[in-house]
């Protein structure tokens, strides 16, 4: 369990974070999700107590941990750049945090041998970081912050540094790590797609502030702003009103409520097709659609089709002003 | 063709200016054999001169790689008011003229200096010269470290800390085995300078033979006595110890670059 309580931290007259509360339940894989800039490193750091706040406070495990070192909190953290001990080997690295508890040799040993058969490591033990892959030495740090058996684990971006396969893989593997370890865990990251897919609770932050928390799935469909509807998934305007382009219907003959629009150009993304289109009055709009539906309609360029704006998900009063739509 | 002129008159150049002199200097000592040559660097003044020559940069050169760590260590990671004015005090001893170092000291600790009242034989003895060799020789150490430590950032010490590490576990098990090419590079540096510097010590120790008088100051006595054998017999054996660091350097130098 994790507690910030209206954390509040400046560089420089930077507000960093603005009065900042999150719970992390026991045992959850919550992400911090948000732009750069918007708050969810430093946020972590102060977990981690690698930041002091300027106001507010921090509960590790119960425990209040404001004005607790890093080194006493009992946490695991990850680094994006994996902070690898560069003259020491995978297994020292590994050993680290317990050699500096003064474990019995044969425990630590025991103990790493088991940590890097769980990290996909074993056999590498003798070898230095600068003869590992990026991912292998991302997995290593995870040994090392687990090493210590931490309350709880921190990691800041930690696949932002890997390639776009490599990422996809170990993502998958930490989420199967976390089941079988449990470890509570807070994530790091700008990539909504990597938060959804990983995390069982979400915390969406923007300059400094946290927009919205909850279940990844709630968010999705009942963001609580058109910011984190924007942050969260893609999103079209139509008439000042932003929508999920998958919601958009499209029909090769006039409807109800339907409308003429042209497309403007057919976008192949393997299973999805994006289509982008021009509506009479000349604003732009982008639809999602299968490739079957893709298909069945024979889109072109050029071609004209009629384009129904979803009936459910009432239009939204945003609390704050209106971000610009990302595309 | 470009490339070949260029490379000749870089050796040209290297070659009148330090290879030509340095060859004399051996030239001349060897000339007349070696019997000779052992006869002038066994006299008790040089044996004298060589040992205290040891002593000083043995005192000099670790105060100045304990202080030189400390130094790059407050520049690169510290956060304090007048930091740029430390940062720029350390290169005073390049900036100064050895000699005015020497003035300088005389004028703190002489008979008539600030501190002379206090009693304590600084000049004229070891620990002016002593004192002399720390201030010439003060960066070295700082400057080869502060650069890497700027490189190899903060992360890895932060990574220790969340293991458990306290300060001082940190630096010894992480940021020191980090540094410790650059800090190396900076001890060699340091060291060749302690054993050549002639100017401030000239002034402070009073160049009592067999005494207070450092191997640079028996060749320059030597020199004036026409004892030029003898000046270049001192040299010889000065040429050696810098060139031994020297090439310590260069293999030092090779193992960094092998090892990150």
């Amino acid at each position: 369990m994790i507690k910030v309580n209206s954390v509040t931290k400046r560089f420089n007259g930077f507000v960093a974070l603005d009065d900042v509360s999150i719970d992390v339940p026991d045992g959850s894989l919550t992400a911090l999700l948000g732009p750069s800039g918007s708050g969810k490193s430093t946020l972590l750091r102060v977990i981690a107590g690698l930041e002091r706040p300027d106001a507010g406070s921090v509960e590790v495990g119960g425990e209040e941990a404001t004005h607790l070192p890093a080194q006493k909190r009992d946490v695991g953290f990850v680094f994006q750049h994996y902070a690898a001990f560069k003259h020491m080997t995978v297994r020292d690295n590994v050993a680290f945090g317990l050699a500096i508890r003064k474990r019995p040799k044969d425990q630590i040993r025991r103990k790493v041998d088991e940590l890097l058969e769980l990290v996909g490591l074993a056999g590498f033990h003798s070898r230095y970081p600068a003869q590992l892959s990026g991912g292998q030495r991302q997995r290593m740090a995870l040994a090392r912050a687990l090493a210590i058996e931490p309350r709880v684990l921190l990691l800041d971006e930690p696949f932002g540094a890997l390639d776009a396969n490599v990422r996809a893989d170990l993502r998958a593997w930490l989420r199967r790590l976390h089941d079988e370890v449990h470890v509570t865990t807070v994530l790091v990251t700008h990539d909504q797609e990597e938060a959804m897919e990983v995390a069982s609770n979400l915390v969406v932050l923007r300059d400094g502030r946290v927009e919205q928390a909850g279940a990844p799935r709630d968010i999705y469909e009942h963001p609580s702003n058109d910011f984190v509807m924007g942050f969260i998934g893609p999103v079209s305007s139509l008439d000042g009103r932003l929508v999920r382009p998958h919601d958009l219907v499209l029909r090769d003959e006039p409807g109800e409520g339907a409308e003429e629009a042209m497309v403007e150009r057919v976008v192949h993304l393997g299973f999805e097709v994006r289509v982008e289109l021009v509506r009479s009055g000349g604003e732009h709009v982008v639809a999602q659609l299968t490739r079957t539906e893709a298909d069945e309609l024979e889109l072109r360029e050029g071609s004209i089709v009629w384009l129904r704006p979803p009936v459910s998900g009432a239009p939204r009063t945003p609390d704050r002003p209106p971000a610009a739509p990302l595309s | 063709m470009a490339r070949l002129t260029l490379r000749f008159v870089a050796l040209a150049y290297l070659g009148v200016l330090l290879v030509v002199p340095v060859g004399v200097v051996f030239y001349r000592t060897f000339e007349h054999g070696l019997g000779s040559v052992y006869d002038s660097i066994t006299t008790p003044a040089a044996k004298g001169a060589f040992w205290l020559t040891v002593e000083v940069a043995a005192i000099a050169v670790p105060l100045n790689a304990v202080f030189g760590v400390l130094a790059a260590i407050a520049l690169v990671r510290g956060r304090f008011p007048g930091k740029r004015l430390f940062d720029a005090l350390l290169d005073l001893p390049f900036a100064v003229s050895p000699v005015v170092v020497g003035l300088a000291l005389l004028l703190v600790w002489g008979v008539d200096g600030w501190f002379g009242g206090l009693g304590l034989q600084v000049i004229f003895s070891l620990p002016g010269i002593v004192l002399a060799t720390i201030f010439v020789s003060l960066p070295f150490v700082a400057r080869e470290v502060a650069p890497v430590l700027r490189e190899i950032g903060d992360e890895q010490e932060q990574a220790a800390a969340t293991l458990g590490a306290n300060g001082w576990q940190t630096f010894r098990r992480v940021t020191l085995p980090a540094i410790r090419w650059g800090l190396v590079y900076g001890v060699v540096l340091a060291t060749a300078r302690a054993i050549g510097e002639f100017g401030a010590v000239s002034v402070v120790s009073g160049k009592i033979s067999g005494e207070t008088e450092t191997l640079t100051l028996l060749v320059e006595k030597r020199f004036q006595n026409f004892d030029l054998a003898g000046a270049y017999a001192a040299s010889a054996l000065l040429a050696v110890i810098a060139l031994a660091t020297l090439i310590a350097m260069t293999v030092l130098n090779k193992r960094r670059e092998d090892t990150t």
